[in-house]
C-alpha cells in the first residue's frame, strides 16, 4: 500500500500551533509594555539588577544551538546522518547549558531575596514588584519552552537513531527544530527588554 | 499525488555556510544590542532595542525557520498572526498610554 504522506498539511499544522504560542507570549509582552509605561524608572533598576553576562551568555548559547538545529535539517536531508545526530546532541547539550545558566541566574535572585511573594518584594516598591514578577513569569514560561524543545530533540535524535527520521521523512526533526527556533525567538526579545533596559 | 511530489523535489536545502553566515548576523547583532545598551538614549533606547531584535527574530524566521522557502499559504498566515499581534500589543499599549 503506497500511503501519501501530507507533509505540508503537517507543516501548517505545526505553524498554528506556533502561531498560539507567539499570541501567548505576546499577551505577556503586553503586560510587559503597560507597566514599563506606568513604572519606568523601577524597570531601569530592575533591569540593572539582572546579570547581564548571564543574558548574554544564554543568548549566545540559544543562538547557536538554533544554527546547529537548522544545520541538522540540512544534514538530515543530505542523508548525512552521522552528522545530524552530533548536531542534534550538541544542540541538547546547549539546551542544557542554558538550564544550569538559568539556574545560578535564578539563584542567586533568591538569595538576595527576589523571588514572588518574597518579603522584600511585597513590602518594598509595588513597580519593583511587578518587574521581578514579570521577569519570573516570562522567563519561567519561556524556561518550560526550553524544557519541552530538549524533550523533543531528544525524540528527534532517537528516531534518528532508530532509522525513523531519514531524508526522505524527517517531519518530526523539522517541526521540532520549528519549535526550537521559537524558543529562541522569544528569547531575542526577552533579553533586551529584560537585561538591557535602559 | 503528483502534487506531493513535486513538492518534496522542490524543497529547498539550506547549505550550511549559508547557515553559518546567518549565524555570523546575529551574534554581531547580539553584540551591538548589548553595546547600543550603555547608551544613554533615555526612551529611545527601547525602540532601537525592539529594532534590533526585529532584525534578528526576520533572520531566525527567513533561514532557520525556512519561512522564506515555505509555500503561500504559511507565509500569510504568519503575516496574519503578526497583524493579530500588533494590533493586540498597539491597541493595548495606545489606550494605556493616552487614557
Amino acid at each position: 500500500m503506497n500511503r501519501e504522506i501530507d507533509t505540508t498539511g503537517i507543516k501548517i499544522g505545526m505553524w498554528i500551533f506556533l502561531y498560539s504560542e507567539i499570541i501567548l507570549f505576546g499577551g505577556l509582552f503586553v503586560l510587559y509594555a503597560v507597566y514599563l509605561h506606568r513604572y519606568p524608572q523601577f524597570f531601569s533598576e530592575g533591569g540593572k539588577e539582572l546579570d547581564r553576562i548571564i543574558g548574554t551568555l544564554n543568548t549566545v548559547i540559544l543562538l547557536v544551538s538554533s544554527f546547529t538545529v537548522a544545520s541538522s535539517v540540512t544534514a538530515v536531508q543530505r542523508g548525512e546522518k552521522k552528522k545530524c545526530a552530533a548536531l542534534l546532541l550538541f544542540s541538547i547539550l546547549c539546551g542544557f547549558g542554558f538550564l544550569v545558566n538559568k539556574y545560578f541566574e535564578w539563584g542567586a535572585k533568591i538569595d538576595h531575596g527576589i523571588y514572588p511573594n518574597s518579603e522584600r518584594l511585597v513590602n518594598g516598591e509595588p513597580g519593583e514588584n511587578i518587574f521581578f514578577g514579570l521577569y519570573y513569569l516570562i522567563t519561567g514560561l519561556h524556561g518550560l519552552h526550553v524544557i519541552v524543545g530538549i524533550v523533543l530533540l531528544c525524540l528527534s535524535l532517537v528516531l534518528l537513531l532508530t532509522g525513523r527520521v531519514t531524508a526522505q521523512r524527517f517531519t518530526m526533526l523539522d517541526n521540532s527544530g520549528l519549535y526550537w527556533h521559537l524558543v529562541d525567538l522569544i528569547w531575542i526579545f526577552v533579553f533586551p527588554l529584560f537585561y538591557l533596559v535602559l | 499525488m503528483d502534487r506531493f511530489n513535486s513538492e518534496r523535489s522542490s524543497h529547498h536545502i539550506l547549505g550550511y555556510r549559508q547557515l553559518a553566515a546567518v549565524l555570523a548576523g546575529l551574534l554581531l547583532l547580539t553584540g551591538v544590542t548589548v553595546g547600543v545598551s550603555y547608551i544613554h538614549m533615555g526612551f529611545f533606547n527601547i525602540p532601537v532595542a525592539l529594532l534590533i531584535a526585529c532584525t534578528k527574530v526576520t533572520l531566525v524566521l527567513l533561514f532557520f525557520m525556512h519561512l522564506k522557502y515555505e509555500e503561500t499559504i504559511i507565509k500569510l498566515s504568519f503575516i496574519g498572526t503578526v497583524i493579530v499581534l500588533v494590533t493586540l500589543i498597539g491597541f493595548t499599549f495606545w489606550d494605556v498610554a493616552f487614557r
